[in-house]
């Protein structure tokens, strides 16, 4: 017998060890914030507002280099195309919740909730949306106070680090450990290396448009990529 | 420094630009299947789009008034070569930092 219970804590017990890589990125986030000058407050609005790491490094190292605000908003969602995709993905299990459940699950959608919930559902496929949602929702209930919370914790000692540490290279160094552990095929490899080249290559264009134009030529090689190999069976 | 109105814009903007992005199939769309090539795109967004990101600020970092720095290009290569390898996230963090500092340290 199911109960809404088990899922909850199933969900709960999945998502408690993400804390451990939550932790260090979202104190990160907080230290380099006030190191661009972001009040405590703000840094913990951004974070409870936005609710997504890379994209909110994005826009405070763009902010940081005096791109124009448009273009700020436009890279850091781009940064961000993936959240729709995992909405996609998750459509199929919780579209038929009721619109305000469905809002709520698309506040918590994050890389974490998604990738726990959609393996879940698929290894439980007698659950019924209210187990799945019970699962979704115990996924979320480590992650976000986690994340607001040592945010809060890096920008309070954000501003008490001297420059000598270098810290305007803490951003690279993140983005670089995020993407080097998820380039697992021949087609993801292909997106990075285009997107690099395109990007340096594009450097000219004004207002770190380049930026944006190199990560969507990097994703149609990605995609062209993958497509060719399923066309010769070579995609697993 | 960051000019205030801007920070606003842009936290107010980004947050329910993103919201939107996360609601968009599930809340809008329903049940409909979404097409194939979209998908296939929008797998490949954060390892194109982060990487297009910090490309420039690696090999001319704006702290170095966009000098190539050894040590912050080998703090890259050590972050690289240990994501790969590890495939551990605050592994690559941590490798990348102890060469940044050791680079800084020896030809800083």
């Amino acid at each position: 017998m199911q109960t809404t219970k088990s899922p909850y804590w199933q969900g709960f017990g999945a998502g408690a060890p993400f804390v451990l890589i939550l932790v260090p990125f979202s104190t990160l986030f907080g230290v380099v914030a006030t190191e661009a000058g972001l009040s405590v407050l703000e840094a913990l609005t951004m974070s409870l507002v936005v609710v997504a790491g890379a994209a909110q490094f994005t826009a405070v190292q763009l902010m940081s280099e005096q791109v124009p605000v448009f273009i700020v908003i436009l890279a850091a969602l781009t940064v961000n195309l993936r959240m729709a995709m995992y909405s996609a993905s998750l459509t199929p299990h919780l579209g038929a919740a009721p619109v305000g459940l469905r809002a709520l699950v698309a506040y918590f959608t994050v890389d974490q909730t998604y990738a726990c919930s959609v393996a879940a559902y698929e290894a439980n496929p007698d659950w019924q949306l209210r187990q799945k949602l019970a699962y979704f929702f115990g996924v979320a209930t480590p992650i976000l106070p986690a994340w607001l919370g040592f945010t809060l914790v890096g920008s309070l000692v954000g501003a008490t680090i001297p420059e000598s540490w270098a810290l305007d290279f803490a951003i690279p160094i993140t983005f670089i450990a995020l993407v080097a552990p998820i380039l697992r095929t021949r087609a993801h490899r292909v997106a990075a290396l285009v997107a690099i080249a395109m990007s340096l290559a594009l450097a000219w264009m004004p207002y770190s448009l380049g930026v944006i134009v190199a990560g969507f030529i990097g994703m149609a090689a990605g995609a062209e990529v993958e497509r060719r190999m399923v066309a010769k069976g070579t995609w697993t | 420094m960051i000019d205030q109105s801007t920070l606003w814009t842009v936290i107010i903007s980004l947050g329910l630009g993103s919201f939107a992005l996360r609601f968009v199939f599930l809340g809008v769309v329903g049940n409909r299947p979404l097409p194939d090539w979209l998908l296939r795109h929008l797998r490949y967004t954060a390892v194109a789009v982060l990487p297009a990101l910090i490309a420039p600020l690696v090999l001319w970092p704006p702290a170095t008034g966009g000098e190539t720095d050894p040590a912050r290009l080998l703090a890259a290569f050590a972050a690289i070569a240990v994501g790969l390898w590890t495939r551990n996230v605050i592994g690559a963090i941590v490798a990348g930092a102890a060469m940044l500092y050791l680079g800084l340290y020896l030809l800083g």
